[in-house]
């Protein structure tokens, strides 16, 4: 049995949602874990959802970033266990000093909420190991605050090490400017660290976990974590 | 009485201000035409325990790692009293 934590902060609002796409995979079992837990340990994967922690006071992310649990997220992923952040989850790593970079309000100001297409830019990590590099998903946005941003150095490194996983595209895998949402610098939409068990994304893929929701692409991810998990590889295994 | 600090922080120059550009559209439409630029950042009001002081370092540790993101932002301390 695969054990996934999905970290509960106040103002987190697809922690639901996250706990029944991952329970939706055979021998995965999930379970909510309010912020001011102080342990993960038992937990395989551990997931910090979208929403607003905090009401976003400050910076997003800012506040939740000093939750008691964050301890606990750094150490897993200082130990190589695959932390997930998704959307807010995303903003609080980039936060916390987990993952390169910041994101900033959308080009637009407008909150933007609809299904965007990914490309997917390399399978040399646990989250896309069971996906060919180019291949396309759809995923759906749902954020105000989704602009990528990283000086010019952090963003060649980023490139350099393939951290970069995903990149906003249109429906054959052209990445334009038409078809970036948020402005993202380099349009995107979800990076790795280096040791590449930590992911960041701003699309939801636990809202693409059933066909009754529109479509199935979200599964494609958390399928090449599972399976990545139940063949015992080290996450850091699958690195370049 | 505790003193007291106003943290100005500003979007960096090369960080996309979008609120900044739809201000600035907003002034000309009303004919504003000296309006050159806007950048929109934040004011913050502090009251510390301590003398009035910019240079103190745990001051500054605070705007850098909590009040401000390095990343995307600068800040500057200007002693109210």
């Amino acid at each position: 049995m695969i054990r996934c934590a999905v970290v509960q902060f106040p103002g987190s609002n697809c922690d639901r949602d996250c706990v029944a796409a991952l329970e939706s995979f055979d021998g995965v079992a999930a379970r909510l874990v309010w912020h001011k837990e102080t342990s993960l340990s038992g937990y395989d994967v551990i997931v910090l959802p979208g929403g607003f922690s905090y009401g976003d006071y400050l910076r997003c992310g800012a506040i939740a970033r000093f939750s008691p649990v964050m301890h606990a997220v750094r150490q897993a992923a200082h130990n190589g266990r695959p932390v997930l952040g998704i959307c807010n989850g995303f903003q609080i790593l980039c936060e916390a000093g987990l993952l390169p970079g910041a994101l900033v309000r959308n080009r637009s100001l407008n909150f933007i909420c609809r299904h965007i297409h990914l490309r997917v830019e390399t399978s040399a990590s646990l989250f896309t190991h069971g996906i060919s590099r180019g291949a396309v998903l759809q995923i759906p946005i749902a954020h105000g605050e989704g602009c990528y941003f990283a000086d010019a150095d952090t963003l060649a490194r980023l490139n350099e090490n393939q951290q970069i996983l995903f990149r906003y595209c249109d429906s054959s895998g052209a990445v334009t400017p038409d078809s970036n949402p948020n402005g993202s610098l380099e349009s995107v939409a979800g990076i790795c660290n280096e040791k590449r068990n930590v992911l960041g994304m701003m699309p939801h893929p636990e809202r693409v976990c059933d066909p009754l929701l529109g479509g199935t692409d979200g599964r494609r991810i958390f399928d090449s974590v599972f399976a990545s998990l139940a063949s015992g590889a080290d996450p850091s295994a699958t690195a370049l | 009485m505790p003193s007291k600090f106003l943290i100005h922080i500003m979007p960096k120059e090369s960080v996309l201000d979008p609120q900044g550009v739809a201000v600035l559209q907003a002034l000309n439409h009303l004919g504003m035409k000296s309006a050159l630029s806007v950048r929109v950042g934040k004011a913050i009001e502090l009251e510390w325990d301590g003398p009035a002081d910019p240079a103190d370092p745990a001051l500054n540790q605070i705007c850098r790692d909590v009040l401000s993101n390095p990343v995307i932002e600068d800040y500057s301390i200007e002693v109210v009293r």
